[in-house]
């Protein structure tokens, strides 16, 4: 539908988001800008006159050349690929199990999507205990149930692992969390599919194998990169299930929204958690905006 | 968030309203061969054991009396069962569970209210800009909200200070938030929507029968929206009822939801862990509720091209 | 400025002003030991809300609480008590919403913080207002112990009145346990306690030594600085006057990391239970934990001595490594007068007497009577009152809130990679930054 031209045809509807418009512009893009305006602020301490920011650009260069603050973008960038991953793999796995129909389909559907029910903190209460870094006679959570099953082999101390990946088992609970949201997402682009096309295919002789290569995967590959953008940026947010598990001042378990929590409630220091969001915010643009610029593209394209 | 190839209507041929398949006349689940279907269904399985895991721990450790709890027992069934637990968890729980059900409720039907008008707007009755305020409004999604919530505390305190607002506090506030950082993605899953499941012809036809856009919306539009909302208000309902960051900021002991109250039974010097699983548990009952008894309607509705 | 506090300042003027005048019933409520002339204090209450913030959401810190408020309704009957209590991670989120509220300028009547250099931040901030009028009017220091009275008072002025204190530094120990490995006298430094250990890895039980989660890490190892430094240089490195990269700490930091070895696995976001269960369990011998921990052998029905001993870190004998609750008055409050009666309640020996016995605390204040206190806390209070006081790290009496973050990242840090030389570095570079 081209876009009407006469001011009488398209005002009823710039009216009715006008609110909507007006209110997002405040509490996002406003408060963005005081945000940004905060994190270059000067301070002194009132009393003692110590500089707690020396303000400016200063303020960024100095908190990304701290050595804690580089661990912890680090470690950002482990447990959003890994978390990424997981969710991708477990919820293509589950919607190609589940696609064709199966017994019971409800049931399964249900119970891969009861984890997404359950808040960040609530589960952070469990996954703490389950992600116990204990192994042999000390073992509980996890390395428990691996030793009852014979796998003592795989026990892990998971996320405290004194390897420098091991920010990836932080993942664990997250996957967990989220796999049936990118399941329920693939299987209604599945379903969403007529059939007509995989009868062709296979009228053409095409194994089930290669239908998915070719007719299927291509036509959900933009579900897929929405899928990708969302967990993805979820995965920068991503604080509650954090605290829950590894508490405030863990070093192990440390990334930006962590050290925010650190920077504003413990150092007192707004004007470098400030700096530290739009660090935040800058990482998750460079990923959204390409994004949304193609599938406007792509959009503009379809629609003519 | 859109596919490149036009969906078809919201029910395709040879499936139901959910999509399983009925089209090649066998019973669901038969098809392929014995071995794949063993393996298809060992796997689910597993993945299902798996998934319930943590959901196991928690219900055991709920039934457990105070004094049984161990961390290296915490396998095993309660050797004697209790529901001492529940009972305190209960106690603490309820009145923030009751205020948690006005919240979740009234952020749904407020977003996905909302969110379906801004919606039939970005797809259907468009004017000079919308792209680029759609896109704006998408970015705003991604916001990190620890960033924004001492002055955003401070702006809705100032409201709650100018007089006749006093009651602007709690609940109310946390509405309020909700539904504001929820207006892009109910728009735009509505707007997806809309994009393929209302064809051009028939809103052309309205118009040249002279209809406004708002008898539009009512007559037409909003009879053929229930897939939208379903998925916009189990979205915008589990959001809102397992949100930690904003009720802490923004409520307090008296006036918070129970993740709030959750937070605070599982805090303190001496925990006790019966009710702080049972708490866990009874806080996750509603939307665990929603998922089971609405989650079919949740993928119909993803299905019917809400979220590409 | 916003007008906002600018009224709720006028307001707050305005309404003690009309007390002030308006006040026919004002004879100041006498209290024991000393006179009040400095305080004028309306009978029955000042009136209004009083918000009072705390992290006492649940366990025995929540039955203290509402034991005050008990008294503070017969006290203060024209004053409304409201609880404002945030739970979790020992006070994390309670001070999270607490900076928040201050900095918009929404503070509450009272809010509770760790006395001594924990409110460094907020005196630094000009959020709190020195209370020495109060701590005057409940006896100074005929009540308080100097050294206390020391430890809370920065530049002349003292900013908090403190309600309880706990001990840091004691050592809990499965009786069956030291029994079995054959100990029977409590070692005298750390080099003697490492040998103890050894004792009792050789006799099975594979952790002699339990931690839980980053805080009591941090308070393990204050321990083993208060034994290898001593008082005097202990007590230094908060003033500049020991350098945190000298020898003596270089040595607890080794200590420490020896003393690991015998500790078992533990998580960052460990509850302080699961140790403690431990040593209750007979997985491990000895726990570093506070005096709250008594509370945890009685819920499981244990007896001291039959089950469980304790004694002060070995090297620390007649130290007492305190923390103290305490009670602020915020800048720009609106009912300064009803805050005032709280902080008079708190500090009275009567409050202090009816929240201990709940809590599990010891009171601030010397002249409460320990007859009716169980046995662990009046062997608390004898020490309390005999002892070298030393300012807990973990606890925020050492050190600001900011410091003790750095710290505990730190020392977090260490339990992985176990460098101690990158921890002394570490913490070097923390005092430096912190250090005036």
């Amino acid at each position: 539908m081209r876009t009407a031209t006469k001011v009488r045809d398209w005002l009823p509807g710039f009216l009715l988001v006008l609110p909507s418009v007006i209110v997002v512009g405040i509490f996002v893009y406003w408060l963005i800008v005081q945000n940004v305006l905060t994190s270059l602020d000067r301070t002194v301490t009132r009393a003692t006159k110590r500089v707690t920011n020396p303000g400016g650009v200063e303020n960024y260069t100095n908190l990304l050349g701290d050595d804690g603050y580089q661990h912890a973008l680090f470690n950002l960038l482990v447990l959003t690929v890994v978390f990424v991953a997981g969710t991708m793999v477990f919820g293509l796995l589950w919607a190609v199990l589940l696609e064709k129909g199966v017994n019971a389909e409800g049931v399964f559907r249900s119970v891969y999507l009861l984890p997404m029910a359950i808040s960040f903190i609530a589960a952070g209460i469990v996954w703490r205990w389950l992600l116990s870094p204990g192994k042999g006679e000390q073992a509980v959570g996890l390395n428990q149930l691996l030793a009852m099953m014979g796998l003592e082999r795989f026990q892990s101390s998971w996320w405290q692992s004194p390897n420098t990946l091991s920010m990836a088992a932080m993942a664990i609970p997250a996957i967990w969390q989220l796999s049936g949201y990118v399941m329920a997402l693939f299987l209604a682009g599945f379903r969403g599919i007529s059939d007509d096309q995989r009868e062709a295919a296979r009228i053409d002789g095409a194994t089930e194998r290669q239908i998915y290569r070719h007719v299927l995967f291509p036509q959900l590959s933009p579900i897929a990169l929405s899928a990708l953008i969302i967990i993805g940026h979820m995965s920068m947010k991503m604080f509650d299930l954090i605290y829950a598990i590894a508490g405030q001042n863990s070093y192990k378990a440390s990334v930006p929204a962590t050290l925010m929590w650190t920077q504003m409630f413990q150092q007192n220091n707004p004007t470098a958690a400030a700096a530290n969001a739009t660090i935040l915010l800058v990482l998750v643009a460079l990923v959204v905006v390409p994004y949304l610029i193609y599938t406007n593209k792509t959009e503009k394209e379809t629609r003519g | 968030m859109t596919t490149a190839t036009a969906q078809t209507a919201p029910v395709a041929p040879g499936t139901d309203a959910l999509g399983a398949h009925v089209s090649t006349g066998k019973a669901p689940g038969t098809e392929g061969t014995a071995l794949g279907r063993t393996l298809r269904y060992a796997l689910l399985i597993l993945f299902v054991i798996l998934i319930l895991i943590p959901l196991y721990v928690l219900f055991v450790t709920s039934f457990k009396r105070s004094g049984d709890v161990n961390a290296s027992q915490a396998w095993t069934f309660p050797s004697a069962w209790s529901i001492a637990g529940w009972r305190a968890a209960w106690d603490s729980l309820s009145p923030a569970l009751f205020r948690s059900v006005i919240l979740a409720t009234s952020v749904a039907v407020l977003s996905a209210s909302l969110g379906s008008l801004n919606g039939f707007v970005f797809a259907k009755w468009r004017f000079p800009g919308a792209t680029t305020i759609f896109t704006l409004f998408l970015f705003g999604m991604f916001i990190p909200y620890q960033a924004v919530m001492i002055p955003l505390q401070g702006m809705l305190l100032d409201v709650q200070g100018t007089p006749g607002f006093s009651w602007f506090d709690g609940i109310a506030k946390l509405i309020a938030v909700h539904v504001i950082f929820g207006i892009p993605i109910c728009t735009l899953i509505f707007r997806n929507y809309y994009a393929t499941a209302l064809p051009n012809e028939i809103l052309e036809a309205a118009k040249v029968d002279g209809a406004g856009m708002l008898r539009t919306f009512r007559s037409i539009v909003l009879p053929i929206s229930a897939p939208g909302f379903v998925v916009t208000m189990i979205w915008q309902f589990t959001s809102a009822w397992n949100d930690f960051l904003f009720a802490l900021f923004l409520t307090n002991r008296n006036t918070g939801p129970v993740t709030y109250a959750l937070n605070e039974l599982a805090g303190g010097q001496n925990p006790d862990y019966p009710s702080i699983m049972a708490g866990v548990l009874l806080a996750s009952l509603p939307t665990l509720l929603v998922y089971i008894l609405l989650g079919r309607y949740f993928i119909g509705g993803l299905m019917s091209g809400s979220v590409k | 400025m916003r007008n906002r506090s600018v009224a709720t300042v006028a307001i707050a003027t305005i309404a003690a002003l009309g007390l002030a005048a308006c006040g026919s019933s004002n004879e100041p409520t006498p209290t024991p030991g000393g006179d009040t002339s400095s305080l004028a204090t309306t009978s029955g209450g000042a009136g209004g809300e009083v918000g009072v913030f705390t992290w006492w959401a649940a366990g025995s810190e929540k039955k203290g609480l509402d034991e005050l408020e008990k008294l503070f309704k017969e006290k203060y009957p024209n004053d409304t008590f409201v609880n404002l209590a945030v739970a979790g991670g020992a006070g994390s989120n309670a001070k999270a919403k607490l900076a928040s509220d201050l900095q918009n300028n929404q503070p509450p009547g009272s809010f509770q913080g760790h006395a001594g250099a924990e409110l460094l931040d907020y005196i630094d901030a000009e959020q709190i207002e020195p209370v020495n009028d109060v701590i005057a009017a409940l006896g100074g220091d005929k009540v308080f112990p100097k050294s206390l009275l020391d430890r809370l008072t920065v530049e002349g002025n003292i900013y908090s009145v403190p309600s309880n204190i706990h001990r840091a530094n004691v050592v809990w120990a499965n009786t069956e346990v030291l029994k079995n490995a054959g100990i029977n006298a409590v070692p005298t430094d750390i080099k003697g306690w490492i040998a103890d250990m050894e004792k009792v890895k050789a006799s099975g039980v594979a952790t002699p030594l339990s931690v839980a989660g980053t805080w009591t890490q941090l308070q393990l190892f204050e321990t083993v600085l208060i034994s290898d430094l001593g008082v005097d240089k202990y007590n230094g490195l908060f003033d500049g006057k020991t350098a945190w990269d000298s020898p003596e700490v270089k040595q607890a930091a080794a200590d420490y990391k020896t003393l690991l070895t015998y500790a078992n696995t533990a998580s960052d976001g460990d509850d302080w239970p699961v140790a403690t269960d431990m040593v209750i369990d007979g997985k491990a011998a000895y726990n570093v934990m506070g005096d709250w921990a008594v509370a945890e052998f009685a819920a499981k029905g244990k007896k001291e001595q039959t089950d469980y001993q304790y004694f002060a870190v070995p090297g620390q004998e007649g130290v007492f490594d305190f923390l103290a609750d305490s009670f602020t008055l915020p800048k720009g409050t609106k009912n300064p007068g009803g805050t005032k009666d709280w902080l008079m309640l708190i500090g009275s020996a009567e409050g202090q007497k009816a929240f201990n016995l709940a809590k599990g605390s010891i009171p601030a204040r010397t002249d409460v009577p320990a007859t009716d206190f169980p046995p662990y806390q009046q062997s608390a209070m004898e020490a309390f009152k005999t002892n070298d006081i030393v300012s807990s790290i973990a606890h925020g009496a050492a050190v600001s809130l900011a410091w003790n973050a750095d710290m505990s990242t730190a020392i977090s840090k260490f339990y992985t990679t176990k460098d101690d030389a990158g921890l002394v570095t570490d913490l070097a570079a923390a005092a430096k930054k912190y250090l005036p």
